[in-house]
């Protein structure tokens, strides 16, 4: 794999990751709806939704901790976990999913032939795969993001870390001749997030905000133990 | 061995099959007892040329069955190709259902063809003779339904070729890190090799019935073409020879890979319940259990519908559930292993499959482990090894013991894995069930054609073991002995 060879990115020196706050997180959902508009995720319908097809690439998972009436909810937002050791890409026999240099778990749909593998090995179950074509109506076309690819019917798509925002970020930067700064880019599900749960940036800048919290004594990453090496951190137990 | 000439006289005068019923009553063959040694040359080769010639009615109904179960499934299929995996029961996580399960099941099911046939042929077991095309045609068969699955499985069928080392301008080559290219390769290399084994055994037999074809009939011209000019010289009798040992060994070494990769296909993930270094040889050994179930109902199927009971008789079938006796002994033993290691070491998500397999399959997980329990019992006795009726039904009992496993191993597993928000149910839709079904139609309609176009019976290996044996008196009692070429040379 020669991804080099697009000659896109001046430097490679990023790690992009997340810092999700769990005690911040009060489980609005702004960032699955921020998420579903920026992408082109498309809308199933309260059919499909009931037999658990949801396209969401993002889901805010809830956990209930103790006994009714002393009941405490746990929301858990789930994205892609952009793992270091991802399982799902050694699996795919396509190359559709792989590792870009700068720690993004990518995805190319036009490359793939829908074996769903990957989705089987993936142990936090963020892949989702396009079961029916979903069309829009006219106007609703309209509102899709021109950045991002529509995808067809029977592949795998899942959480970019919004690419082409990073992307965006990247050659703003290279037109002025920089690096790119500690919060000039945002994924939508970050930038929407009312409580700020959820902070986005490069964890090989020591100085980004990201690094800082990502060092923060309540880090824990989502299954831990099986080695896949997350680049999304989760904080909690602090408040 | 040159066929004799005296075959030449019956070009063109195939007597009914009515006669050769008859003729078959008239020796009143003892039941049980190994194919007769005594039966003239041209009517053990028009016998066993009979399928070709003669149809019954039971082969009637059951093609025309089978190729309308096919025909529906076909259009199921576009069907679910125009609309979208979503026509199946699949969902989040539940990205893989009974389509796998059927392919693992299929692939299963060609194991032991080959591998009886390659097995019996270098250990030299003589009553292996008349088994051995159906064994062997069975892997071919099964094979090809097993590598439709994939394809009806995938969500871009019609991007299929991105598997294949293809040259593109991406310069992009398949990943051959994945499972699922070893799988590609090795079910590949295991189809050619099976092909390769079946043809180099049809050979002499193509010959055979190129030579006793009436001069118009229409299947004298492909015979023609498909015999390669086989004279039944000795040199091409040495280089058969050759030919057959030589794929029989190598075979014989793939064979087991092939399941083992296909075992990987789930072991390599990381998923709890799947990743277990037990899967290769519990899958080989699960594969041939089956398989070898497998051969046994065809062989019994055949002497019904073909009314081949002269040439299969009871001891090739009493043989082979001697042999399914035993693998179902080692499966039960490796089924023992793989839940004693689960158990003891009690990891809360593996454990948790086993829980919810009883809570949620509680019979499907009795009709698999019981099936096998009835078979080792049954088996275990004469009576039941003699009768071709109770073996059918305990065969066909361990199928679908067999088939229930493989979809154990996926379901359970997949509904239960890491992490608990993303539990949840499947059940395949009508759309899974129908193309399953229709693969077990277009297996039984690819067996029809092969019977109707090429011979059925290994009439040469029949004649090579006639050649070769006889009764030789011990006491009381008759006994078969063979004198072996190479061991006298």
């Amino acid at each position: 794999m020669r991804v080099e060879s697009f000659n896109y990115s001046h430097d490679n020196s990023h790690k992009w990751g997340m810092v999700i706050d769990l005690d911040r997180c009060n489980g609005c959902g702004a960032c699955v709806m921020a998420c579903q508009a920026e992408n082109n995720v498309p809308v199933v319908g309260e059919d499909v939704a009931r037999q658990k097809r949801t396209m969401a690439w993002l889901r805010v998972e809830r956990y209930f901790e103790g006994e009714w009436p002393n009941l405490r909810v746990v929301f858990l937002p789930m994205p892609c976990q952009h793992c270091a050791n991802a399982p799902c890409e050694s699996v795919c026999p396509v190359f559709a999913t792989y590792h870009n240099p700068e720690g993004l778990n990518a995805q190319v749909y036009n490359r793939c032939i829908g074996v769903r593998f990957c989705g089987n090995n993936c142990p936090y179950g963020v892949r989702k795969f396009n079961w029916f074509d979903y069309k829009l109506e006219q106007p609703l076309e309209q509102q899709l993001n021109p950045d991002v690819t529509v995808r067809q019917r029977g592949i795998m798509e899942k959480c970019t870390f919004c690419m082409q925002r990073i992307r965006r970020g990247k050659d703003h930067a290279k037109d002025e001749g920089r690096s790119v700064m500690d919060g000039e880019v945002t994924p939508a599900c970050a930038q929407t997030c009312p409580t700020n749960a959820i902070v986005f940036g490069d964890l090989n800048d020591p100085k980004s905000r990201v690094a800082a919290l990502a060092a923060s004594k309540r880090r824990f990453r989502l299954f831990e133990d099986l080695g896949t090496e997350p680049s999304v951190i989760y904080l909690k137990g602090g408040a | 061995m040159p066929i004799p000439m005296d075959e030449k006289d019956n070009c063109g005068k195939l007597p009914s099959f009515e006669e050769l019923r008859e003729l078959a009553a008239r020796k009143n063959i003892q039941a049980g007892a190994d194919i007769d040694l005594n039966m003239p040359e041209g009517w053990l080769n028009q016998y066993s040329l009979s399928p070709m010639f003669f149809t019954t009615r039971a082969y009637f109904i059951f093609t025309i069955a089978a190729g309308m179960v096919v025909a529906w499934a076909i259009a199921l299929w576009g069907y679910q190709i125009v609309k979208g995996m979503g026509v199946t029961g699949l969902r989040h996580p539940i990205f893989w259902g009974i389509y796998i399960a059927s392919f693992v099941f299929w692939v299963g099911l060609s194991h032991s063809g080959t591998i009886v046939s390659s097995l019996l042929r270098l250990t030299r077991a003589h009553w292996r003779r008349p088994i051995l095309r159906g064994a062997e045609a069975m892997t071919v068969f099964a094979l090809m339904v097993a590598a439709l699955f994939p394809l009806i499985h995938m969500g871009r069928v019609w991007r299929a070729y991105y598997m294949f080392p293809l040259f593109s301008q991406r310069e992009l080559w398949p990943n051959f890190k994945s499972p699922l290219v070893w799988d590609m390769m090795a079910i590949s290399v295991y189809l050619v090799s099976s092909v390769t084994f079946l043809y180099v055994g049809l050979l002499p037999d193509i010959a055979l019935a190129r030579d006793m074809c009436p001069q118009f009939d229409w299947r004298k011209k492909y015979l023609t073409v498909l015999a390669l000019g086989w004279r039944g010289s000795h040199r091409q009798w040495m280089a058969h020879e050759r030919a057959s040992t030589l794929l029989a060994v190598f075979i014989l070494l793939i064979a087991p890979s092939v399941h083992t990769i296909v075992s990987w296909d789930f072991a390599m993930s990381i998923t709890p319940g799947w990743h277990t270094t037990i899967f290769g040889p519990y899958f080989v050994v699960g594969a041939i259990y089956s398989g070898v179930a497998g051969v046994i109902a065809l062989m019994i199927l055949f002497r019904w519908i073909f009314k081949l009971d002269e040439i299969i008789r009871l001891v090739h079938i009493r043989n082979l559930a001697k042999l399914e006796l035993a693998m179902a002994i080692i499966w039960s033993y490796f089924y023992f292993v793989e839940f004693i290691t689960t158990w003891y070491g009690h990891k809360p998500a593996e454990w948790r499959i086993w829980e919810y397999q009883w809570e949620r399959f509680p019979h499907l997980m009795v009709i698999m482990l019981g099936g096998t329990a009835v078979a080792i019992a049954a088996l275990s006795f004469n009576r039941v090894r003699n009768s071709p009726l109770w073996l059918f039904i305990i065969t066909m009992l361990i199928n679908v013991g067999m088939y229930i496993e493989r979809y154990l191993i996926l379901v359970p597993v997949l509904t239960h894995r890491d992490n608990p928000y993303m539990w949840t149910d499947y059940l395949p839709s009508i759309v899974e069930k129908s193309i399953v079904a229709g693969s077990f139609a277009f297996f039984f309609l690819l067996y029809a054609v092969f019977s109707k176009l090429l011979p059925v019976v290994t009439v040469a290996d029949i004649r090579e073991g006639k050649f070769i044996s006889g009764d030789l008196r011990i006491g009381n009692t008759y006994v078969r002995v063979h004198a072996d070429a190479e061991e006298q040379s």
